[in-house]
């Protein structure tokens, strides 16, 4: 009954034999643990569960583990292991700290997701260009302007690194 | 006072939070990543009826599917588990408790009917739709205004009527004010219903160890204490040995302040079966069962005079309860009585508030919570005034507010305002906006031939905030702390607020380690364990820093009298002439005398050499009961532009000046307003709980209850001037609901000046395209001919 699946995930490899129904999000948070993936509505509408799915913003509650099978997947707990993190928080992880694009957090790791896919293809993005490309995203806390500013701050920092 | 504010190493300063390194790594736990050995799961079978005779209810299908490990209904737990707890007393109030699992009958769709606990959540997904109920469906109640007419359904059939109780509160000279009136200006509104939609719903686990009689229960909550008191008295059980711990939470917003009947069966169910028990609400049930906001009527009459001088306010207000009291359902009503003056010198006023069943959801305290439905049904009163009267707006309030000079100020509603500068903060907002020119561009737009419809909103609010006193409260309103300076020099602070999302562990730090003289790093705030920190109320209307952060400051004060009397021995100096600073303890007359800190608190633990009458060790805690509320203020400026074709509504601009007193932490200040001014965005221009009139919940999704998104707002400016409250010794006030208190009239009045024109004095909200457009439609001939309606 199980599907065998192989995922790299954050760097790391993982096989499991799963569920056909099992959601990808709660493949993540349930198998392998990291619950850093939030669920805020497991109907594709509020974002929390945003993961990079072969580097792009993917909402992990609308896929199957299944579907999932062969993909490169980075969570929230694998920001800081990108390259351009540099061994220590990632620049959109540090942007939200600094500008302080949280409260309760619930939301933050699919903005940053979300955000940093946005980034590797728009390097400078306007203030429109962000608010768009975070719609798919709901925060509740913020009300999303320190959220902007957290993202700019990782648009430059990660501009300067390429240079 | 103001002492803290003097040592500024960390207060006043917009200080990066400690509580973000954790939380933007993912490696914070909120309670659904908790897993315990042998956890199962818990889902609830809910009522599809409004209102229905449950007639019988057949789980054996469930019972045999696979993983399911109990079902129980309420015949199972009858006598087992009390009822939710409700503390709102009002004089002749009709009860109507609501019991965990819906009992004969079901009164609203969400309803639980019966719990099923499974080994996984796919599994307990499966089984929960074998459960069989044979519902009989009963004539449903909706609309509160119909609720209360004769003929109506009952929603709870041992009730005469639906009306849940009628609450009165007079001041001044009500009769006399109307005669001297030139005018009776009045408004009938709507503040509507709405749904809270925390980005984590409710979340719970509960585990039960027979060995020691003991449960555990980690739930999403912002009151961890009274949770554990009523969660004891609901089951029977010793409070003792009853453990609440909260993790991190994912944003409450007064949802999360409330003892919910699924905590109460985790516990049961956990207990029963020996096993861990965790519930995790659906986006689905977090909009049909947890508590709702607002839906209040108001019917207002204002009497002024000619130049705008408002003489006195009557005023009534429905409001709809919904079927069952959750916490603190029929208490919200009455701050919205006894918030209606404002911030203007109303001295006359009558108000009363009728309470209503309906077979709807509960509402409760919902981010404001009565105060926002008293500052827009006011603020909305004071444009219709302006309108009518044709005052500026702006003049209109400058006139009608008591001046600085006069605070405290005593309202006809019966409170005391401590401190404010209302002339301040509204200058502040016409400067910021560039009011005039904003009024010179929008009469230039009107006589244009473009159709451009430019409106420019007001609102001027004042919050009481930092609830409260005892005396007003049903759980008390004090607040608790525990301070522990621990013989390494590392302070560790425990807290009775429990926040989710607010930053105390930073601003508590700060105000700590600035009186303290340490490092913020050498600081460590605990919250929401209840095993670990003395009892306490929690974390709600805008209370947390003014009435916690005063407690953890007077625990403080005795540790720090403490080791200066120490200090003061080891260097031969009057423990008044030295001071905490730096890791050291200084003389202020002669610098030499010093020691380090950590010797001093060493010196407390080795006790070898203390001061007569000091006792070992470094623990002090303060139960701090505030004398007042605390009463924040402001005005905001909003700036539309409609689209006379479509309706839509563009915010151009938003102005928000404010003052919650001394700000301990500028970033955090301007967080809570960015965020409640956006949730007020939220119920002026979209969001609204829509049941049908057979009591379905229409907009249950997020696909259908518009929450604001990122690319639905301007950049909001937010100002703020300095009026330090005497209550307290932090001169801080408060500003958890400022945003959501002041910004909705602003956002709604920017809309009805733009067409006011038009004719236009009213759109209920939320001021969809459609409510617009339509608004604009009947008010203008349209190309259907329709006559222009009076209004
Ligand atoms: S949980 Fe996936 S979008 Fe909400
Ligand atoms: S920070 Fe709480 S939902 Fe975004």
């Amino acid at each position: 009954m199980g599907v065998e699946i192989q995922v790299h995930v954050n760097g790391k490899s993982f096989q499991n034999e799963v569920d056909p129904r099992l959601l990808l999000v709660h493949y993540l948070r349930e198998v392998l643990g990291l619950t850093g993936t939030h669920i805020g509505c497991e109907t594709s509408l509020c974002g929390a569960c945003t993961v990079l799915i072969d580097g792009h913003p993917v909402k992990s509650c609308t896929m199957l583990a299944v579907q999932a099978d062969g993909a490169e997947i980075t969570t929230v707990e694998g920001l800081s292991s990108l390259p351009e993190a540099g061994g220590g928080l990632h620049p959109i992880q540090e942007g939200f700290w600094e500008k302080h694009g949280l409260q309760c957090g619930f939301c933050t790791p699919g903005m940053m997701l979300a955000a940093v896919g946005l980034l590797r293809e728009n390097p400078s993005p306007t203030h429109a260009q962000i608010r768009r490309a975070l719609d798919g995203n709901l925060c509740r806390c913020t009300g999303y302007q320190h959220i902007v500013e957290a993202v700019e701050y990782a648009a430059r920092k990660l501009r300067a690194h390429k240079r | 006072m103001a002492t803290a504010a003097k040592a500024t190493k960390y207060v006043g300063k917009p200080i990066k939070r400690k509580e973000d390194p954790r939380l933007v790594q993912g490696i914070a736990h909120y309670v659904d990543d908790l897993k315990l050995v042998g956890m199962l799961h818990m889902g609830i079978v809910r009522s599809p009826y409004a209102h229905a005779r449950i007639r019988s209810i057949d789980t054996t299908k469930a019972r045999s599917a696979p993983g399911v490990v109990s079902i129980v209904t309420a015949e199972d737990v009858d006598g087992a588990i009390g009822p939710v707890p409700c503390g709102a007393m009002i004089p002749d109030m009709k009860p109507a408790p609501r019991p965990v699992l819906a009992t004969g009958e079901a009164r609203f769709v969400g309803e639980g009917v019966a719990a099923v606990v499974a080994s996984d959540p796919y599994a307990l997904q499966d089984a929960m739709e074998l459960v069989e109920v044979d519902y009989e469906p009963l004539p449903v109640v909706v609309d509160p205004e119909k609720a209360l007419r004769k003929d109506s359904p009952r929603v709870h059939d041992v009730h005469a009527d639906n009306a849940a109780y009628r609450w009165e509160l007079e001041g001044g000279d009500i009769k006399k004010a109307f005669k001297q009136a030139d005018r009776v200006i009045k408004v009938h509104l709507t503040n509507q219903r709405l749904i809270p939609v925390a980005m984590e719903g409710r979340a719970v686990l509960a585990q039960y160890d027979r060995g020691d009689n003991r449960i555990t229960l980690w739930s999403a909550s912002q009151i961890p204490h009274i949770l554990r008191t009523q969660i004891a008295a609901m089951l029977n059980f010793p409070e003792y040995g009853v453990y609440v711990i909260v993790p991190e939470v994912g944003g409450g917003f007064g949802s999360k302040l409330n003892v919910y009947s699924e905590e109460a069966l985790a516990c049961y169910l956990a207990m029963k079966i020996e096993k861990p028990v965790k519930w995790t609400e659906g986006r689905r049930e977090n909009f049909l069962a947890t508590i709702h906001g607002r839906d209040q009527i108001a019917d207002m009459e204002f009497a002024v005079k000619r130049d705008g001088t408002v003489l006195g306010l009557r005023a009534h207000f429905i409001a709809d309860l919904g079927a069952y009291f959750q916490l603190l359902t029929p208490l919200i009503p009455t701050l919205t009585g006894l918030m209606c003056v404002g911030p203007y010198k109303i001295p006359n006023v009558r108000a009363e508030i009728t309470g209503v069943f309906t077979n709807k959801m509960s509402t409760d305290a919902y981010r404001g919570a009565g105060r926002p439905e008293a500052t827009y049904f006011l603020e909305r009163g004071m444009q219709a005034v302006a309108t009518e009267l044709k005052i500026d707006p702006a003049e209109l309030r400058r006139k009608n507010f008591p001046k600085a000079k006069e605070f405290p100020y005593a309202t006809a509603t019966g409170l005391i305002y401590d401190s404010a500068n209302y002339q301040g903060t509204l200058d502040l907002a016409l400067k910021k906006s560039e009011y005039k020119k904003l009024r010179r561009e929008q009469a230039a737009a009107r006589k244009s031939k473009t159709g451009r419809l430019m409106g420019i909103g007001l609102g001027s609010y004042v919050e009481i905030c930092a609830l409260g006193p005892s005396s007003a409260m049903p759980s008390g309103g004090w607040e608790s702390a525990t301070v522990r300076i621990e013989p390494t020099g590392r302070v560790r602070v425990l807290t009775g607020s429990s926040p989710h999302g607010q930053g105390e562990e930073t601003s508590f730090s700060q105000i700590a380690a600035d009186l303290l003289g340490v490092t913020m790093d050498d600081v460590i705030i605990v919250h929401g364990d209840t095993s670990a920190v003395p009892y306490g109320i929690g974390t709600f209307g805008s209370r947390s820093l003014a009435v916690g952060g005063t407690a953890m400051y007077r625990a403080i004060e005795k540790l720090r009298d403490k080791l200066l009397k120490i200090a003061g021995l080891v260097l031969s100096e009057d423990p008044a002439n030295l001071v905490l600073r730096n890791k050291q303890i200084v003389s202020k007359r002669d610098p030499k005398k010093s020691m380090s800190f950590a010797d001093a608190v060493g010196a407390a633990y080795t006790a070898k050499a203390l001061p007569p009458g000091v006792e070992p060790g470094l623990e002090a805690t303060h139960f701090y009961e505030p004398t007042n509320f605390t009463f924040s203020f402001g005005t905001h400026i909003a700036v539309v532009d409609v689209d006379p074709e479509t309706g839509d509504v563009k915010l151009r601009k938003y102005i928000a000046a404010d003052d919650c007193g001394n700000v301990i932490n500028p970033l955090l200040v301007e967080g809570q307003l960015q965020g409640g001014i956006v949730q007020s965005v939220g119920q002026a221009y979209f969001e609204e709980a829509v049941y049908d009139d057979q009591g379905q919940l229409l907009s249950g999704e997020l696909a259908d209850y518009a929450i604001p998104r990122a690319s639905d707002l301007p950049w909001i400016e937010t100002y703020n001037t300095v009026t330090p409250t005497p209550v307290n010794p932090l001169g801080a006030k408060g500003v958890g609901e400022a945003g959501t208190i002041g910004a909705t009239p602003t956002l709604v009045n920017a809309v009805l000046d733009a067409l006011a024109p038009l004719g236009v004095r009213n759109i209920d909200m939320p001021l969809k395209r459609e409510r617009v457009w339509k608004a604009i439609r009947e008010a203008t001939a349209g190309p259907s001919g329709r006559p222009r309606r009076a209004k």
